[in-house]
């Protein structure tokens, strides 16, 4: 029982690509931080792929990084969107245009 | 038709569509479920390549933890997206060869590695894939563990400040 490498690999570039596509494409800034949040995952599973082709358990270590990361950039993303939005009341990143007022 | 790869093959659909559904949907709230049917997918891959501990790391911490802040975010803020895209027919070609740029020239390398395959890893007798994970966080990488627990705690910090109504 085995799965081609490359497949692995093309299914966390389309996942990747999915993300990208999102983050271009949609205005609404929590599900532009969702498609970050698939971006993260799409490398994650390249490290895991890597891991079971080279059997060795680093990739997955990294994998378990990158969750944490992810967890710790979604919660500031989140507070920074509640922030703008008790500010501004908006949640669409074009009227997101001021660093200060 | 090998049964372990017809199930790779099943989730990595269920991944690819959920993900797709997730960035058009135009409800939040209905994005946010159709991630977590993708995170529960990829969740289901770790463990047909063996990483049992990721598989249960990705549910508590993704499939749990994050996408309960997305939603209990979406509740506090929800409002409708005004129009799909905004940029107009120049920002839109612009990010559509952008992204066919970034997908062909990744798929053309990944085309081209050595195409060998992804063994499922069969974990050793004595020890399983959870203990062989916990040994090497805790010796070769105990200090990006520590340094990652620092990370975490200036986030919960830096989004309790960030979220703190202003005096």
């Amino acid at each position: 029982m085995a799965i081609p490498q490359s497949h692995l690999l093309i299914l966390s570039l389309v996942l990747l690509t999915i993300g990208v596509v999102g983050v271009l494409v949609r205005r609404n800034v929590i599900i532009i931080l969702m498609s970050i949040e698939l971006i993260l995952n799409a490398a994650n599973l390249n490290f895991v792929a890597y891991s079971g082709h080279w059997q060795n358990l680093t990739g997955q270590i990294w994998g378990v990084f990158n969750i944490t990361i992810a967890a710790a950039e979604v919660a500031v993303g989140l507070a920074i969107v509640i922030a703008l939005f008790r500010n501004r009341e908006t949640v669409n990143v074009d009227e997101m245009n001021l660093m200060k007022w | 038709m090998d049964w372990g790869l017809a199930i790779f093959y099943f989730f990595a659909a269920l991944a690819v569509v959920g993900g797709v559904m997730m960035i058009t949907r135009k409800n939040a709230v209905h994005a946010a479920v159709y991630l977590v049917l993708t995170f529960v997918s990829v969740a289901a891959i770790y463990i047909i390549l063996g990483a049992e501990f990721l598989f249960a790391v990705q549910v508590l911490v993704y499939a749990g933890g994050i996408m309960v802040l997305f939603l209990f975010v979406i509740m506090l803020v929800n409002l409708e997206e005004p129009r799909r895209f905004s940029g107009g027919r120049l920002r839109l070609m612009t990010s559509a060869v952008v992204t066919l740029l970034l997908f062909g020239m990744l798929a053309r390398l990944f085309a081209r590695s050595d195409g060998g395959h992804a063994p499922i890893v069969a974990a050793p007798a004595a020890e399983g894939n959870l203990q062989l994970v916990g040994a090497l966080l805790f010796t070769d990488y105990l200090l990006p563990f520590e340094v990652v627990s620092v990370l975490l705690l200036v986030a919960m910090i830096g989004a309790i400040v960030l979220g703190r109504p202003r005096a």
